[in-house]
């Protein structure tokens, strides 16, 4: 009966359910939009890191992110990280920006990634067209479906000139976007080198790899002491470090946070509001119940059982909702992403959010003195 | 009082307000109410009825003075302990009905049931029982709005008996009603008193209700002043009786 109570409270007024859904399903929305950005743009930026088999990073001191490593590891700090006990393979790797002249004129930046996935260090994913055997041939690249247009070619075929080389798209890939908005080009470690200017064999980042049974914070502490110049990082510490840089330190994540933030506040309002008026015209029914003798949870069950119909039914609609602009974000510079986790998430934050609102109205059946129920 | 009250009050004393603004509403009330008896409690407006019936149902407790209910002493029973002991004990009736608007007769009679514990198909089945008792079989999917005063407060009547409550208030119940519900509401709450042993006590100030109390108890200014029992023999009026006479006067 509670429920039903609850139910048949919630849609007597029906302008005042609009009212209320309205509010769940724009702070549903606003928060799934919110928080969908900042999940797109943390595997956006970590995408990279996600899809290197390394158990620590070896990046030039103070390395902030993935693409902000420069070029300043020698093949000398690779032999004494190789000559490290527990260590199985330390793989190179090349990051840098770099301007890709369009072909009609004109230039934008690229940051260009050289990797050999053959020594398992970065290993490409989402070709659509082509596979990194085409890559590895003369001048090869790959880049992203969604990037052409941004520079300037129409495929697999295509030329262009990067930094000092000339480049032809042998390969597209599908879903590998940059936080930055410069796309990435995936070439061979060796080309990069070459597209970069670099005769030697500077890299960014070396991937180390370790034994099976090695310790890890042993072998991360004894690498740190042999190479003086650089920083080694887990995997994660990586990944948390280019995270802060790109989200925190710029402010982007704090806007997106803060903005999923201000979503549930309005929302909590707006619900509270909701739930607090129908509570004040349903006081006769409440002061009636309690003087047939029902306990105050009782009575706090129907309010809650409220709140709890209007998070299930607002939930659903701002989901609804939440989906078509996920999907139709998808092929945009910035997508959404929604996960089951995120929508698990935003149930349990819609049915706290829903519960913290119903605390007015509870405060105010709390008070009711059954004694009112005499005086009508 | 005698120990077969099921709900007793000694020498209660209500003061309303405070500082120049406080009032007595009750000034020393001793009464009780026995099983299978209706007891009207009449006097004018401003007597003390109300005051006195809301203590008698736990809802207001007395300045002084002690309340029984079922043997259990009220005094310094928190609000959740008041509330069990009527939920336990009492079955309210009230003025203005106060059904639940958006529930059907059944389910009015059920959240009764609801709020002591009985759940599901026997709560459903009971709640049947007691609308068929007052006459609603034919009305148990009726929303207040689509019933009659008259009926209502027999939706009311069936609420109050269904957690089976040793003893029923009901504050002027045929106060909203023309008299022919009035009578017959009247019948049907002496009837209950009768037939289930129950104690009934009615807060009116209409004297068409006289008939049918076994015990008429008046009250002014908060005291006592009048209490008359019905004369030996003399029954109430059955609901079949009312129906034969309103023929008889067309």
């Amino acid at each position: 009966m509670i429920l039903t109570l609850a139910f048949r409270n919630l849609f007597h007024d029906r302008i005042r359910l609009v009212v209320t859904l309205v509010g769940i399903l724009f702070s549903i929305v606003l928060v799934a939009v919110q928080l969908g950005l900042y999940l797109g743009s943390s595997r956006m930026i970590t995408a990279n890191i996600d899809h290197t088999d390394a158990d620590l990073w070896i990046t030039t001191f103070g390395a902030k992110s993935f693409e902000d490593g420069g070029m300043l590891l020698k093949s000398g700090d690779r032999h004494q990280a190789l000559a490290t006990p527990g260590v199985a393979a330390v793989v190179p790797l090349v990051v840098s920006f770099a301007e890709w002249r369009k072909p009609s004129g004109g230039s934008t930046r690229v940051v260009v990634v050289g990797t050999d996935p053959e020594d398992k260090g970065l290993i490409p994913w989402g070709f659509e067209k082509g596979t990194w055997a085409d890559v590895r041939e003369p001048d090869g690249i790959a880049v992203d479906r969604s990037y052409l247009k941004d520079l300037d070619i129409k495929g697999i075929g295509d030329t262009a000139q990067v930094a000092a080389g000339r480049v032809r798209v042998k390969a597209l890939t599908e879903g590998i976007r940059s936080f930055t908005q410069s796309p990435y080009v995936f070439t061979t470690l060796a080309r990069a080198r070459m597209l970069l200017a670099e005769r030697g064999t500077a890299t960014t980042f070396f991937l180390v790899k370790l034994k099976p049974g090695a310790d890890l914070e042993q072998v991360r502490n004894n690498l740190q002491n042999r190479l003086e110049s650089a920083e080694v990082l887990t995997t994660a510490e990586f990944r948390d470090r280019s995270l802060t840089t790109w989200l925190f330190k710029t402010g982007a994540g704090i806007a997106l946070i803060g903005g999923a933030f201000l979503g549930l506040l309005v929302g909590t309002v707006i619900v509270a509001q909701t739930l607090y008026s129908s509570t004040k015209d349903h006081l006769n029914e409440f002061a009636t119940l309690r003087a047939l003798g029902s306990s105050s949870g009782y009575i706090h069950k129907v309010i809650l059982g409220q709140a709890g119909l209007s998070a299930v039914i607002g939930y659903s609609l701002g989901m609804a909702i939440a989906l078509a602009v996920v999907l139709a974000s998808r092929d945009s510079p910035l997508p959404l992403v929604m996960t089951p986790w995120l929508a698990a998430v935003l149930f349990a934050v819609t049915v706290f959010m829903c519960a913290i609102s119903a605390m007015s109205a509870i405060m105010k059946v709390t008070k009711i003195d059954p004694a009112m129920v005499f005086n009508r | 009082m005698t120990g077969q009250s099921v709900l007793e009050a000694v020498d209660v004393v209500k003061e309303l307000g405070s500082g120049a603004g406080k009032i007595t509403a009750l000034k020393g009330v001793s009464l009780g109410l026995m099983p299978g008896e209706l007891t009207l409690l009449m006097g004018p407006s401003g007597s003390g009825k109300t005051t006195l019936l809301s203590i008698l149902g736990c809802i207001m407790t007395p300045t002084t003075g002690q309340i029984r209910v079922a043997g259990h002493d009220t005094e310094g029973l928190k609000a959740e302990e008041l509330a069990r002991l009527r939920r336990e004990h009492i079955g309210f009736i009230f003025q203005s009905y106060n059904l639940f608007p958006t529930l059907s007769a059944l389910e009015n009679v059920r959240i009764a049931l609801d709020v002591c514990g009985f759940k599901g198909f026997k709560a459903a089945a009971r709640a049947e029982e007691c609308l068929r008792e007052v006459g609603l079989g034919h009305r148990l999917k009726y929303h207040p709005a689509n019933m009659s005063g008259g009926e209502q407060q027999r939706v009311a009547v069936a609420r109050a008996i269904a957690t089976s409550p040793s003893v029923i208030l009901a504050d002027e119940p045929t106060a909203a009603l023309d008299t022919e519900n009035g009578q017959q509401v009247m019948a049907l709450l002496s009837r209950i008193a009768k037939d289930q042993n129950r104690s009934v006590l009615v807060v009116t100030h209409d004297p068409r209700t006289k008939p049918f109390a076994d015990r008429t108890i008046k009250i002014e200014d908060g005291l006592i002043v009048d209490e008359e029992r019905r004369p030996e023999g003399l029954d109430a009026p059955q609901i079949t009786d009312l129906t034969k006479r309103r023929k008889a006067h067309g």
